[in-house]
This record gives C-alpha cells, sequence and structure tokens, in this order.
C-alpha cells in the first residue's frame, strides 16, 4: 500500500519533516540544480501541479520549493528545480546523489487542472518560473487529448538562463506545441527573439474565449504579462499566477506568507487574478 | 450565579498545595513592573498587579520553543516534550480573550501538536479586573473587560475574599480536597454584584465609535494618508507585537552543537513590523515599506482575524501603546481613522449639497 506524504504531516507534529533521500543531482545551468529526491519505500507525494514542498537541510534550516515533475511522472519520486539564492538554496547545492533532506508537503492549493479540459492552455513563465510550471505544462502534454492548443512563451535574461534547454528542444519539435523563446539580451549564438516576454504576445493569434494563461515569474514581471493577456481578451478568471512568498511553516500559522489576509501557503500560492487582484499587496 | 469563595488568607495554602502537582505561575514584581513568573509561595504574588510586561501567552507559544532534535544530516528526529502541569494564576480576562483567539488559530485548519499540547498542560486562573490597569488599556472599547468562559476558575475579589467560580472540570480538580472553599452564600452573592457593579463605571470608553465597526472603518482606509504617516514615524523595532497577546507570527531557525552535525529546529518569535519579515531569498522584500508593515499589523488586529476567526485581534491590554517609543497606539490609530472618515463623509455631503 502506498501513503502520501500529506498523510505522514501532523503525526507527531506538523513542523516534522519526511527524511527523504536524493536520488540525482543535475545542473541545468549555472546557479540552478534539479534534485530527484526519492521519498521512504511505499510513500508517494501525491501532489497537484502549482504546489510545493517544505525542504530541510537539517542544522541549516527549512525553505520553500516548487515541485518541480508532473504527477504523471512522479514513479515515487519527485523533481525540484534549486535556484542557489540563501541559506537554504546555498546549503541543498552542495549535495549530491545519496543524501539526505528532509521533506514536508505537498502544500497549498495547486493548479485546478481538471477545471481546464478542452481549454487552450498559453503558459508565460520568465526565469525560473518555468520550475513551477513545468509541473503543469508536462502534466498537460502526457493528457495531451484533454486540453485544446498548448502555447509556451517562455523569456529569460540571457540564453544561459534558459532553463531545461533540453525539454524546450523536445517541445518545440512537437507539432502540437506553439513554444517561443525570448531573451532580454542575446548572445553571438542566439538567432531568436530579443526582448522582454511581453515582447511575444504580439507574435500569437489565440481564441481568449477558450484560453487559460499562466504565467510564473520574477515579482516585476507579472504586472505587464496579466496587461498583455487582458489586452488579448483574456478574462481576469483565466489567468492564472502563482505567487512567491516566504512560506516559511507551510501549514497557515507563522504569518510570512500573508498577502493582506490571504495565506499564499494556504489559498495559494496558485491564484486566478480575479481572486488576487483586490489586494493591494499581491502584485 | 453560584460560585465558591475562598478566603484571602487560605491562598498561601492554597498555592502551597497546587505546587505539589504543578508549576505555579502567577504575577509578581520585578524592578518595578511586573512579569508572569514562576512562584513558590503566595508571598511572591500580586494578583491586584495592574499589567506584565508580557502576557502569559509565553507558556503557550513560548519566546524560544524546541519542536524537535537531529543527528546528522540523515535526520535521526526525535519530538521535543515540554508538558509540565502549569496552573497560571492571575489571568486577566483581556489576556483570556487573547488566548481564546491562539486556541482558534493552532487548532484549526493544520493542528499544531505543539500549542496544543502545552495549552491541554495549562489551567487558567482568570481574575476579574476591578479598575483600569494603566493608562494605556482600552479593554472597555474591545468588549474585553469580562469573559463567560474561557477559564478554568476565575476570581473575582469581595474584599476580604475571593468568588471563585469554577468554568471546568480541571478548574473543579484545582480546588479538588481543599478545605477553604465554601458555597458562596445569598449575602457572598450580595456583595458580588455589588462590587462587579461599582466596577463599570470606572472603566473609560476610548474609542470614538462602536468596536462593530472597526473592520468595516478598516475596510475603507486602507489607503489613508496615516500609514504613511505612522510609517514615518515607526522605528520598527517590533517592541508592539513582541508584548502583544495576540501575536504568533514566527520563525524556525536550526542551530547545531559543536559537533556540527546534531542540533535541534527551534520556532522563536517573530515581528511582521522588521524589516526583512517577507523578505525571500532572493532578496526581494514583498512588504518594503514600514508604513504598509504598520497597517498590516493594524489589519491583522483589527479585521484579518476577526474576518478569520470571528474574535477580535486586538484585546485592548494597552501593552503595545506603553512599550511604543514613538506613541504609536491602537486608540490613537483607530480614532484618527474614524476622524478622518467622518471628516471626508462630511465633505463630501456639502459638495453634494453645493452640487
Amino acid at each position: 500500500m502506498i501513503t502520501d506524504l500529506k498523510s505522514a504531516l501532523g503525526s507527531p507534529s506538523i513542523y516534522l519533516p519526511t527524511v527523504a533521500t536524493i536520488a540525482d543531482v543535475r545542473p541545468i545551468s549555472k546557479m540552478e540544480k534539479v534534485f530527484t529526491v526519492e521519498l521512504p519505500k511505499g510513500m508517494s507525494l501525491n501532489h497537484k501541479p502549482g504546489q510545493f514542498v517544505e525542504v530541510s537541510v537539517f542544522g541549516v534550516g527549512e525553505a520553500p520549493i516548487s515541485i518541480s515533475s508532473s504527477p504523471s511522472r512522479s514513479n515515487g519520486r519527485f523533481e525540484l528545480c534549486v535556484r542557489k539564492a540563501g541559506d537554504l538554496t546555498g546549503a541543498l547545492h552542495t549535495l549530491a546523489a545519496g543524501d539526505r533532506i528532509g521533506v514536508r508537503g505537498p502544500f497549498g492549493e495547486g493548479f485546478p487542472i481538471e477545471r481546464f479540459r478542452g481549454k487552450d492552455m498559453l503558459f508565460a513563465p520568465g526565469g525560473l518560473g518555468l520550475a513551477p510550471l513545468r509541473s503543469l505544462i508536462n502534466q498537460v502534454l502526457d493528457e495531451r487529448g484533454n486540453f485544446g492548443r498548448v502555447i509556451i512563451l517562455y523569456g529569460a535574461r540571457n540564453p544561459s538562463e534558459l532553463l531545461f534547454t533540453d525539454e524546450l528542444a523536445v517541445w518545440g519539435k512537437r507539432q502540437d506545441v506553439e513554444l517561443l523563446l525570448t531573451v532580454d539580451r542575446a548572445d553571438e549564438a542566439w538567432k531568436g527573439n530579443v526582448g522582454v516576454i511581453t515582447t511575444l504576445f504580439s507574435k500569437i493569434q489565440i481564441y481568449p474565449r477558450n484560453t487559460v494563461a499562466f504565467t510564473v515569474g520574477p515579482p516585476v514581471m507579472y504586472r505587464f504579462v496579466i496587461m498583455e493577456c487582458l489586452a488579448k481578451g483574456i478574462a481576469e478568471g483565466n489567468i492564472w499566477v502563482s505567487l512567491e512568498r516566504r512560506m516559511k511553516c507551510g501549514v497557515g500559522k507563522c504569518g510570512h506568507c500573508q498577502i493582506n489576509h490571504v495565506y499564499a501557503c494556504q489559498a495559494g500560492p496558485a491564484f486566478p487574478y480575479s481572486e488576487i487582484k483586490h489586494l493591494g499587496e499581491a502584485l | 450565579m453560584t460560585f465558591h469563595v475562598i478566603p484571602k488568607t487560605a491562598l498561601p495554602d492554597w498555592v502551597e498545595r497546587l505546587g505539589k502537582s504543578h508549576r505555579v505561575v502567577g504575577p509578581r514584581p520585578l524592578h518595578g513592573q511586573f512579569i508572569f513568573d514562576e512562584v513558590t509561595s503566595a508571598g511572591e504574588l500580586d494578583l491586584s498587579y495592574p499589567t506584565t510586561v508580557l502576557p502569559p501567552k509565553k507558556y503557550l507559544l513560548p519566546q524560544r520553543e524546541e519542536l524537535f532534535t537531529f543527528r546528522g544530516r540523515g535526520g535521526e528526529t526525535r519530538l521535543a516534550d515540554d508538558g509540565r502541569p502549569t496552573v497560571v494564576l492571575g489571568v486577566h480576562t483581556c489576556d483570556l480573550h487573547a488566548i481564546q483567539l491562539l486556541d482558534l488559530v493552532f487548532a484549526q485548519g493544520n493542528r499544531d501538536q505543539h500549542y496544543l499540547s502545552r495549552r491541554e498542560s495549562v489551567a487558567l486562573v482568570s481574575i476579574e479586573c476591578l479598575k483600569p490597569c494603566t493608562p494605556h488599556s482600552f479593554c472597555k472599547s474591545m468588549g474585553t473587560l469580562g469573559v463567560i468562559d474561557g477559564y478554568d476558575l476565575h476570581l473575582t475579589d469581595l474584599g476580604e475574599e475571593y468568588a471563585v467560580d469554577v468554568g471546568t472540570e480541571k478548574g473543579q480538580a484545582l480546588l479538588q480536597g481543599f478545605a477553604s472553599v465554601r458555597e458562596g452564600t445569598e449575602a457572598d452573592n450580595r456583595l458580588f454584584n455589588r462590587v462587579m457593579g461599582e466596577k463599570w463605571p470606572r472603566f473609560p470608553l476610548r474609542l470614538d465609535f462602536d468596536i462593530t465597526e472597526l473592520p468595516s472603518l478598516l475596510s475603507t482606509s486602507y489607503d489613508s494618508s496615516l500609514w504613511e504617516e505612522l510609517g514615518q514615524r515607526c522605528l520598527a523595532c517590533g517592541m508592539c507585537t513582541n508584548v502583544c497577546p495576540t501575536c504568533y507570527c514566527f520563525n524556525v531557525i536550526d542551530e547545531v552543537d559543536f559537533t556540527l552535525s546534531a542540533g535541534k529546529r527551534s520556532r522563536v518569535w517573530d515581528s511582521c513590523q522588521l524589516d526583512r519579515f517577507a523578505t525571500v531569498a532572493g532578496g526581494h522584500n514583498f512588504r518594503a515599506l514600514q508604513a504598509a508593515r504598520v497597517r498590516h499589523r493594524f489589519f491583522r488586529k483589527g479585521k484579518y482575524q476577526t474576518d478569520a476567526y470571528g474574535l477580535l485581534g486586538c484585546v485592548g491590554c494597552g501593552r503595545c501603546a506603553q512599550v511604543c517609543l514613538v506613541h504609536i497606539t491602537p486608540v490613537d490609530t483607530w480614532n484618527e481613522l474614524n476622524r478622518r472618515r467622518s471628516v471626508a463623509s462630511a465633505s463630501a455631503v456639502v459638495k453634494e449639497a453645493k452640487a
């Protein structure tokens, strides 16, 4: 019998992590590594795209990390794409296959994928924002028949910061995926689009009444992508974001992730724009 | 009502009896102020204390609380266990209201076993406030100058004796076999009613509006210029949240021993008023302005907690007002918002009349 990691939570403490093993570490850029994590035998993460886990390196601390792999490809393992940015992620980057870490979760409301059946899916991640959206993208591609068009607009600051380039190449070759890439600053080898991610919106035609858009990226990006989506005629309830916050406890207590009265770790981090546009602290 | 009576002369005996089975905690003087602290005799207690520096919250959510220990990066973890049976004597009704909110916060949704197990081991003996404790308190305005439940025992000072109301079986057990307790008589009841009747006029109403208006007042004051003005004054020291009986935000930290591989994970009080409270690893601060942080605190106290739990996030104890070095207080803040709203709506009426 397979038990969910979540059911281990709360017994005997909601703050006690389950010890998991790093099965593989794969650097994918100068700053980012992909960690494949294996839970104890008989345990499964059973997550939804858009959820996150609290990752512990004992002696260093704990931090929220979005789940980068899709439930459809879990197989008892899951992937975390981690940028070396702080204490915890710095320590994580020193670990190798076979090392052990603590995991709690999955936390938050993921994207309600069942509500998007038959819709055209427009993904617009920026930079590291592809890490959480990759979970949803691969889930959609694994159930490709349930969806309309799949459009991926992906931007990074420069070509070396594009993540998951091997997968981008695969997506780019698929007939049923429309992939457009851009970089803020090109190098000599770059032959594609140059400019921020919003410059890609003028290159696509969509049917707004059947389109659901998803964007995750650096804080400055959201308002501009949302404006592009609204200008295209996509409904406010069909523009989804995932908001980065300091989810210290993950269980709605510690207060760090609050967006006005909303605990991002409980109600989010995935939100439709219609639900957060009235929150002064959201975007 | 029916209640028991304990003569004040029996207090030393009672404290000694309680001390045999419990850690006994109560208000005691220290350097001209009062603190809740462990006592071994009634002589150390002063149940007529004005207010304490920190609320009794610290026995339910300690400033630093070990969650578990670990050995090695493999994380062989062991849960901390500290559930000494404790009696807290002399809890004011404002602090009792605050604990009722904390009980909801830590029991609803994901149950926080650390808080709840401490809560289980703590008995609360509250005491009726008969006169204002400090010039800063505004419990009457907040509706916290009285309680109907939430205590295990509740004391009312009748002069020579205490009236004792038993709130729970846990409270009943604290009186078990204590010969000095007697049933209240008709004469005690008359005295009790006189004492209670005389107390209410002694307390001022310090808010210019009814407390039920506070959430709606705040909902129309989000963009008030007052937040910027307070943000300019605020020193971001976090004292207001440190002394608050309803604040419970925390950080979680790991500490390692000299082997650098074994250690413990603890939670420590944190404050939304500190500048890096909402900062993420990449360096982005999602509440970068002090004005926004001051606003967040007053919205939590006056609206967010009420919306989420149906209880006020501020109980009017006045501790934050007392410790603030730049005199930012809930009473002044909410009254000023109310004044500005009145001025704004009055000028809107005048404008409409002119048009």
